[in-house]
């Protein structure tokens, strides 16, 4: 007992690291529920397909004619697929993914989970041997981490198919002539370090939202609170964890 | 197994807890012998949902000791503990079905997750024996929203079922239903202790329930078990608050 906030906040952050680190133990510990895990990955990925494409299609295309201003003022328009595809791989499809799910699948993981928290399902679940971390939690979390790379990776191909779009109506350029300016800029270092990053985001969007619906309290407000706190907390985690991810890439390429 | 004779099925032996300064239970002593209906009745909030809690594990009893079909609770570790819990079935006061699936998943989930190289026929059939015994064998491939609050407690009673426990925990299950249902329930109750050879605590707080399912009757005043004989001898007790319970229920009527 040091003062009531310190002791709480630290019982705050020792309940979180304790979620995390039973993630990792059950990784490694069968059952895995493979059904759930599918169920939970057509639910996060397949469901998610018609927002991430509309939204990097839009991307992709405002992007272009914004940046193409500023190039054409130093009459370097035909930087333009290079710059583009080098801010989606990099930056853009991995954050606006990132975004994108912490909105549509955090909320929902914060609401399910929640209701299920106070109707006394998870307690149901816990009565009759079941792990409710595992069939809920697990599931849950290793869906989000293996399906927001894989839509990120989706995200960053529509987006410049917008882009392409944008470019071969301007500047006439060919499908084949863009693909190669573009591709020819960025490395395997940029592409694999925006995977690492998406999986970050993917498992941050994740354990974030199980751990606000599975702690819900209170009825229907709690539920309410729960996937508020999910949506907020993921979104806040994903910008600090871009920060530093982009920092520890800079060194890499400095290397 | 029958009888009242062997070792008893639940022993709760000076059980306190306490969340911050409401201290709810302050040294429970509770026994359940075997194939027999002990009812707590107490009024809201007395702690009723927090005795059966803890002795499920659900919650940690702050001192005290608690055997179930003879294994100390309290010093279980979670492997052992959920090898305990098959062998118990909990009837949860407002159900507490799984509202994202069908009736007949409801009640299969527990028997899929906990024996999951059954057979699927054997699954089906035990599915169907356990909704026959509560008489909603047609509700299967319904959801959870669309039965009645009696027939959701019914599910709940045949998802309980479905793993053949020994012990049965039933957490108001007449609470919030209108009294030909409640009857049905109470029914239901002795049915199962008849069919299942089950042990049972029923927490209530109706009377007419716990005279019709208790074959022990006790009541949780200030977290303390008073009574635990017969309906009648736990009513002929000259304590207040035990007469005011039933003068409630039973207006004008003098306690035999």
């Amino acid at each position: 007992m040091i003062a009531p906030g310190v002791d709480r906040f630290a019982v705050a952050v020792y309940d979180r690291a304790l979620f995390v680190a039973r993630f990792f133990l059950e990784l490694v510990r069968p059952p895995w529920h493979v059904r759930a895990v599918i169920d939970q990955c057509i639910e996060v990925g397949i469901r998610s397909l018609p927002l991430v494409s509309l939204t990097g299609f839009v991307i992709g295309i405002v992007f272009t004619k914004q940046s193409r201003p500023s190039l054409e003022a130093f009459g370097a328009s035909s930087w333009l697929p290079s710059l583009i595809t080098i801010a989606i791989v990099r930056a853009l499809a991995p954050l606006v993914t990132a975004l994108i799910c912490s909105g549509r699948v955090g909320s929902q993981i914060g609401a399910e989970l929640g209701s299920m928290r106070v109707t006394e399902q998870i307690d149901a679940m816990e009565v009759s041997a079941i792990n409710p971390f595992k069939y809920l939690v697990f599931t849950r979390t290793l869906a989000t981490t293996l399906m927001v790379p894989a839509l990120t990776m989706y995200c960053g191909l529509i987006a410049m198919a917008g882009s392409f779009l944008n470019i071969t109506t301007n500047e006439k350029t060919s499908l084949s002539a863009f693909l190669w300016d573009g591709f020819s800029t960025i490395s395997f270092l940029d592409v694999w370090s925006s995977l690492a990053k998406a999986i970050v985001f993917g498992f941050t969007i994740g354990i974030i939202s199980s751990f606000q619906g599975y702690h819900t309290k209170g009825g229907t407000q709690g539920v309410g609170r729960a996937a508020n706190q999910a949506v907020v907390l993921s979104m806040f985690a994903i910008f600090i964890e871009e920060a530093l991810i982009v920092q520890i890439i800079g060194a890499l390429r400095a290397m | 197994m029958g009888g009242p004779s062997g070792d008893p099925a639940i022993v709760l032996r000076g059980v306190t807890k306490s969340f911050g300064s409401l201290h709810v239970l302050r040294g429970v002593d509770l026994d359940v012998h075997r194939s027999e209906n002990v009812v707590v009745l107490g009024k809201s909030g007395t702690g009723k949902s927090v005795l059966t809690k803890t002795i499920v594990g659900l919650l940690k009893p702050d001192e005290g000791t608690i055997h179930v079909l003879g294994q100390d609770v309290t010093t279980l570790r979670p492997r052992e503990m959920d090898a305990l819990r098959v062998r118990i079935g909990y009837s949860f006061q407002h159900s507490a079905l799984y509202d994202s699936m069908t009736i007949a998943e409801n009640v299969a989930f527990p028997l899929i997750m906990n024996e999951p190289k059954t057979p699927r026929g054997e699954v089906a059939d035990r599915v169907d024996a356990a909704l026959e015994s509560v008489g909603l064998l047609n509700a299967k491939p319904q959801m959870p929203a669309e039965l009645s609050g009696g027939q959701q407690k019914r599910v709940g009673i045949a998802r309980a079922l479905i793993l053949e426990p020994e012990v049965m925990l039933y957490d108001e299950p007449t609470a919030g239903l209108d009294p030909l249902t409640c009857g049905e329930i109470n029914d239901l109750i002795v049915q199962v202790r008849e069919s299942h050879q089950t042990s049972a605590i029923v927490i209530t707080h109706d009377l007419a329930s716990a005279k019709h399912v208790g074959d022990r009757v006790a009541m949780l005043i200030e977290g303390q078990m008073i009574g635990g004989g017969t309906f009648d001898e736990l009513f002929a007790l000259d304590h207040p608050q035990v007469r005011s319970f039933y003068a409630y229920n039973f207006t004008d009527q003098d306690p035999t």
